[in-house]
């Protein structure tokens, strides 16, 4: 037994597990097809804009394209940071941030602890078929009825006021109302169908669980308490890591539409500005800066709160 | 101290029934007084009368339905595209065996979290020569990662020696896909291309960002204008200048009204299948 054999057989060990991997994707051809388009899909509207961040480092000119653009580092942030504009769109998106973590998210899983209590099936049906629809109309359509209730003129809300208080609220631009009319608008449209994916998990609990509360003498508060809310702890867990992620994109089309020149004070986020700095003024670079680094916030958040989950014994999200 | 269950328990309930009851009011009330509002015959906020003339007006203005074409359009389409792209994909995924498939679902769910961001993404749309065309409503959001995930988790869980056994008599992967995994699918199928498609005709960024043409807006565009901005006039626009720029608050009310009748239309049909559709798939995501 000399090396040359070894070596011999060590290639043809390779030829046969390449061939072997090669057979095994020649063999899910046809799925590698239909996985094709939907490929094709994220590489070039997910990541080919992930690529496109390097703009942010950039002097990004249209016509000479990514590769041709001159290099500037950090100067965009750095541009951004020293803004005065800077920390009232950071404390903007926060806070908006933190009232949709602490006043709506909450209220869904109430919703769904109230809703799991009915025991009368044709009420529950028709309440979850009611709170649902909200959830399908567009931010245009939710916003366009806040503003024909809440107008001061002629708006049906401010009618009332001005009946009993002889006096109008101007609502819309206002820089007091401007959060709490956000996170109403929220829990109106999306409240109930956040209720859905815990209803769901609740089907899932034991009832004999209840059973034997109920033989120690719990009340419904208890039973809530010790059994129902440890069911869905999980699914509270995750839909909440990946909703403090998301809540910078989320609610921008409804953002976009409720802030105006009297409340921008308090009403104007990245996005907005992202979206006016950079399409409507044309400065690609230095808003491409702003939206990495909203980006960037989201994805600590997500990888933070996952982390912390885990840390705390949950499953976490990866 | 004479504890009385039944008493708390009934308190409890009627507490709870009374409570439910009050939200899914104050989720439907704001609606009703808008269709109210726009059988009004008067521009005040209490309705009054009953007329047809919002309607009447804004059914002949060519601005208002050309947007609802062109909606109808993209929504259709748009879903057509988004689900097939979406259950071939899902489908592939759903096999266990296939090499690569837990790299391409990992880069899948990282665009859940991360994204190029608004000016990056409008510059890969630029540049494929999209902008001011329909594709820019369909393209950029043909697959939601979301929905790819559901579908796969739905995919999943149909019994492995039901394909085996198919494959064994000869059947090839889209014999398979369509004969039998496509039937056993259908609420989640139904289900996913409601929220496509209500996705598409929602959608009013999209058309704010990539549409230059007005006689390419979709709906949403144009219900802005008239009744957020309260500055649109949704005649021809050839009256545009002749006619102030004033939209009686009941024709505001119509418009409404006209954008939101084809989502209420398909609701009912779909509602049952949402708790089933979404969360069989989504638990094992």
């Amino acid at each position: 037994m000399n090396v040359n054999a070894f070596s011999e057989r060590y290639k043809k060990l390779n030829i046969y597990l390449l061939n072997s991997r090669f057979k095994n994707i020649w063999k899910y051809r046809w799925l590698y097809l239909f996985m094709l388009p939907g490929i094709l899909f994220f590489i070039i509207f997910r990541y080919a804009p992930m690529w496109g961040v390097v703009m942010a480092f950039q002097n990004y000119r249209p016509h000479l394209g990514i590769l041709g653009s001159e290099w500037v580092g950090f100067a965009h942030f750095e541009r951004f940071f020293s803004l005065p504009d800077f920390w009232m769109l950071f404390r903007n998106t926060l806070l908006l941030a933190i009232y949709d973590l602490v006043i709506f998210f909450p209220l869904t899983i109430i919703l769904a602890l109230m809703l799991n209590e009915i025991t009368r099936e044709w009420f529950k049906r028709s309440i979850q078929t009611i709170v649902y629809i909200p959830y399908f109309l567009s931010w245009v359509v939710i916003v366009g009825i806040t503003h024909l209730l809440l107008s001061t003129e002629g708006g049906l809300i401010n009618e009332i006021i001005h009946y009993f208080r002889g006096e109008t609220v101007s609502f819309l631009t206002s820089t007091d109302w401007f959060r709490p009319l956000i996170i109403m608008q929220m829990i109106w449209k999306d409240a109930g169908w956040g209720t859905i994916i815990f209803l769901a998990a609740l089907t899932g609990v034991n009832p004999q669980l209840y059973e034997a509360a109920k033989m120690d003498g719990a009340n419904r508060l208890r039973m809530i308490w010790h059994i129902t809310l440890p069911a869905i702890r999980n699914i509270i867990i995750i839909l909440m890591i990946l909703r403090l992620g998301n809540f910078l994109d989320l609610g921008f089309e409804q953002i976009f539409l409720m802030v105006n020149s009297l409340n921008r004070e308090v009403g104007e986020v990245f996005d907005t500005y992202v979206y006016r700095v950079g399409l409507v003024q044309g400065q690609f670079s230095y808003s491409a800066a702003v939206g990495l680094f909203k980006g960037v916030v989201g994805l600590i958040l997500v990888l933070g709160a996952d982390k912390i989950a885990k840390k705390s014994g949950e499953e976490g999200i990866f | 101290m004479v504890h009385n269950p039944k008493l708390s328990e009934r308190l409890f309930d009627a507490f709870n029934y009374f409570l439910l009851a009050i939200f899914s009011i104050l989720c439907i009330a704001p609606f009703i007084y808008v269709i109210v509002a726009s059988f009004s015959e008067t521009n005040t906020a209490i309705p009054s009368g009953f007329t047809l003339d919002a309607y009447y007006y804004i059914f002949t203005t060519n601005t208002f339905v050309r947007s609802l074409g062109v909606s109808a359009y993209i929504t259709i389409l748009g879903t057509f595209l988004s689900i097939i792209v979406t259950t071939l994909m899902a489908y592939g995924l759903s096999f266990k065996g296939v090499p690569g498939r837990r790299i391409i679902m990992l880069a899948v769910v990282f665009t859940m979290i991360f994204n190029g961001g608004m000016i990056p993404t409008y510059i890969v749309v630029r540049s494929l020569g999209m902008i001011d065309t329909y594709w820019a409503l369909m393209l950029p959001n043909l697959v939601m990662a979301f929905y790819l995930i559901i579908m796969r988790g739905f995919f999943q869980n149909i019994p492995n020696e039901l394909i085996e056994s198919a494959k064994i008599d000869g059947a090839h992967d889209i014999v398979v896909l369509f004969r039998i995994v496509l039937p056993l699918s259908m609420p989640v199928i139904a289900a996913i291309s409601l929220f496509y498609a209500v996705g598409i005709w929602n959608q009013y960024f999209g058309a704010v960002m990539y549409i230059n043409s007005p006689e390419k807006w979709p709906v949403q565009v144009v219900l802005r204008q008239v009744i957020i901005l309260a500055t649109g006039n949704i005649g021809d626009e050839s009256s545009m200048d002749a006619d102030s720029s004033f939209v009686g608050q009941s024709v505001q009310m119509a418009v409404v009204v006209v954008s939101i009748i084809p989502i209420l239309m398909v609701y009912p049909f779909i509602q049952k299948h949402f708790a089933k559709g979404m969360l069989l798939g989504s638990v094992k995501g």
